[in-house]
């Protein structure tokens, strides 16, 4: 397993300066409050994955919120006989999307995949995904250091979690 | 043993379509089996896929990726014959690696 560190010095540049201008709109809270951190960070996000609501797992993956942009298009069914396997595609004529990822807001925990997108690499993914009931999907793309997202209402018929 | 990994990577002109689907239980650790006893969470955590030295796609999962996964995306930057380099770890210390030539 080779490392990716150093392969994109600008792209991390510009997220450590949005780190550090967060940082500063923090004003005078404690440190350690909740610590920036980028998806684009090389190492698996273990504790955005331990998210049980949503927001929490925005949080913990990146450290900001997302607005929504109809930049971003979330294809998913809106009824899904079954749960346990769901194609979601996303796709966005955004720039400079450095990834994308999925949240499954009704299910054990919220963050279902996320996806680095290196330079040179399309920014749309197919992907399935489970979900435990009837549920809200948002897709979340990093363009240019800012989050967008979309949203889609996915009606599970036979839940995918479920023993 | 056949690998775990089976891969599609087409080049169209510029881009190279890739389409992936791997052969893993994605266990959550929620879900009791028939005896009422939970089945270990057991799930790839990291796929990873590199073109020329260059890493083109790297998928963070989580339990909530179906069983099987599946994936697709498209890059730039490749042509046909170029070797495609696909591997996974899993939570369990798990991994396997394939290669593919870009159809």
């Amino acid at each position: 397993m080779t490392t990716t560190t150093g392969t994109h010095p600008t792209r991390r540049l510009i997220l450590q300066g949005a780190a550090s201008v967060a940082l500063l709109g923090l004003g005078n809270l404690p440190f350690g409050a909740v610590p920036a951190r980028a998806a684009a960070n090389d190492k698996y996000p273990e504790e955005a994955f331990k998210q049980k609501s949503e927001a929490d797992a925005i949080k913990a993956l990146y450290g900001k919120t997302a607005e929504p942009s109809d930049k971003v298009k979330l294809d998913a069914p809106e009824i899904a006989e079954n749960g346990g396997v769901v194609p979601i595609s996303v796709t966005t004529t955004l720039d400079k999307v450095t990834s994308i990822a999925f949240f499954v807001a009704e299910n054990p925990f919220a963050l279902a995949a996320s996806y680095k997108i290196p330079d040179g690499t399309i920014p749309a993914v197919a992907n399935r995904l489970k979900m435990a009931k009837t549920t809200k999907l948002t897709a979340i793309v990093e363009a240019d250091g800012k989050l967008y997202s979309a949203t889609k209402e996915v009606k599970v018929t036979v839940g995918g979690c479920g023993g | 043993m056949a690998s775990s990994i089976r891969v599609r990577a087409t080049s169209n002109g510029d881009i190279t379509e890739v389409q992936a689907l791997i052969q893993h239980p994605m266990d959550t650790g929620l879900v009791k089996d028939s005896k009422g006893e939970l089945i270990p969470a057991h799930f790839i955590q990291e796929l990873k896929f590199e073109c020329n030295g260059k890493d083109v796609f790297v998928a963070n999962w989580g339990t909530a990726v179906s069983k099987d996964p599946y994936v697709k995306f498209s890059f730039k930057g490749a042509k046909k014959g170029d070797e495609l380099k696909i591997s996974w770890t899993d939570n369990k210390g798990g991994s396997d690696t394939t290669t593919a030539k870009i159809a």
